[in-house]
């Protein structure tokens, strides 16, 4: 392969005995093969908020944490002074880690700095996310911003071809907004349960999975917690379970996760 | 104060109904928000973005009438996440979040123990936030509930964009110092008088005048 000059858009006969992909899948994907006894060890998850109060005792430390700002019409990442600047963060981080508690979380704090200019930070962060090379990435977040919508799909796409899983909450607005909406992000809506290890697959998408979203008990700014419902708060389930599914299989895809995720939802038949 | 789309806008300025007619309708959104879901307290926050702050434009029941005019930032506490964010958030122990408890005090005195805040969009643009505080907790929470919330929001919203409108277009009229500001005076003079009919054929007669010069 070497020797050829042009990129890997095609597979020469005698190349195709080269690129074996190791894999070891058992006959049926169920829960216990793909999350039992796992803490998300060894994955590092992003939480793309408001901020993330670490010394909450529900996030329970955090890996790293950044704020993206705007200096001129550019967004600067840097260390993150201030901390979460509604609650939502820690709400999100909180949820993350009573799935995969040994999971390393990393704050991208992309609010605060007033709404214009929101989605140039939305992006921003999620570069920097992608850069980072986190193995999951959870948006509470869209944008209805329009002329944001193609950056954001080439970030998406880029991230799911670098390995790095975007979980984003869906919108339940009659508006178009995005990344939910792309395939090449696992989005997430509500179910009415109060299990949160309870996720079903959508027959009907755009959105693609329903975790727990309603009547949760979370972390909240200033070491609070509350009680709180909507699809912001499912996205973090679906983050969690793809860290916990992470740490015990490394190297997964995104779309292997997906599958994953799906095989082992509860109305698939994987709920074992 | 040249082109087409500004000499519409100030002869529509002349039609629209008062600013009060569209406050009155906030209101009743608002007042009926607060019904539907038997709270406390409903308010709506306008985005004015020359500012970039968030706006108290109208409140029903806590609140009301103090609160009108009172900012926020956009992108902080929980309206600003909301409308940044574009997603709707129902949030239960709001005197737990310190801040947020904080605020509510120093603003009237009442801290809600509830929120649901729904963002108020036109087509890609958001325009603010819809607040419904302590709703009756006698029925269990559903997610029709937010649902309803939603729909309510979208006929919120169509309030709040006919609201900004309204506003950008009287500025033009009464800014403007062009005939097309003449013509939008003229025309918001005949809307108040009561002798609409009169006026009408005074402007009609003015018209044909106008028109034999032009030949």
């Amino acid at each position: 392969m070497s020797d050829r000059l042009i990129p890997a858009w095609s597979l020469t006969a005698e190349a195709a005995g080269s690129i074996g992909i190791p894999a070891e899948w058992p006959d049926r994907i169920t829960k216990d093969w793909a999350i039992g006894d796992a803490t998300g060890e060894g994955v590092d998850v992003c939480i793309l908020d408001s901020g993330v109060d670490g010394d909450h005792p529900f996030v329970g430390g955090l890996e790293s944490a950044v704020a993206v700002t705007l200096e001129g019409e550019e967004t600067v990442v840097g260390p993150d002074e201030i901390g979460d600047v509604c609650g939502h963060g820690t709400a999100c981080a909180g949820i993350v880690r009573s799935l995969a508690p040994a999971c390393r979380i990393h704050s991208v704090r992309v609010l605060g700095e007033g709404n214009t200019g929101s989605a140039d930070l939305i992006l921003g962060g999620l570069r920097y996310a992608i850069e980072q090379r986190f193995e999951v990435v959870n948006l509470s977040l869209s944008t209805t911003k329009r002329k944001f919508a193609e950056l954001l799909h080439e970030l998406a796409d880029s991230a799911y071809f670098r390995g790095t899983v975007l979980v984003a909450s869906a919108h339940n607005m009659p508006v178009e907004s995005y990344p939910w909406r792309f395939s090449s992000v696992i989005s997430v809506g509500s179910h009415e349960g109060t299990d949160s290890w309870e996720w079903y697959a959508n027959p009907n998408p755009p959105v693609e999975f329903f975790a727990r979203g309603i009547d949760l008990d979370v972390a909240w700014y200033g070491g609070s917690t509350l009680r709180a419902t909507g699809n912001s708060f499912a996205a973090p389930h679906i983050a969690g379970l793809s860290a916990l599914v992470l740490s015990k299989h490394p190297g997964l895809t995104p779309f292997q996760l997906k599958s994953v995720l799906y095989l082992t939802a509860s109305n698939t038949g994987g709920n074992q | 104060m040249t082109d087409g789309s500004s000499y519409q806008e100030a002869v529509a300025a002349g039609m629209l109904p008062s600013e009060e007619s569209h406050r009155a309708l906030l209101q009743s959104i608002v007042d009926v928000a607060r019904a539907i879901f038997g709270a406390k307290a409903s308010s709506i926050f306008l985005l004015d973005r020359e500012a970039d702050e968030l706006v108290f434009e109208a409140v029903s029941g806590e609140g009301e009438g103090d609160l009108i005019g009172m900012r926020i930032a956009s992108s902080t506490g929980i309206a600003g996440w909301v409308l940044v964010t574009g997603q709707p958030i129902v949030i239960d122990d709001l005197q737990q979040d310190p801040r947020f408890a904080r605020a509510a005090a120093e603003r009237t005195g009442y801290v809600p123990q509830g929120l649901m805040a729904v963002p108020l969009a036109n087509g890609d643009t958001m325009l603010g936030v819809l607040q419904v505080l302590d709703r009756a907790k006698d029925r269990a929470f559903s997610l029709g509930e937010i649902d309803l919330l939603i729909l309510f929001a979208n006929q919120a919203a169509i309030g709040l964009d006919l609201l900004q409108t309204a506003r950008r277009a009287r500025a033009v009229a009464e800014r403007g110092e062009g005939s097309e500001a003449v013509v939008a005076r003229i025309a918001a003079l005949l809307r108040n008088t009561e002798d609409e009919v009169a006026g009408l054929r005074l402007l009609e007669a003015l018209e044909t005048v106008l028109s034999r010069l032009a030949r």
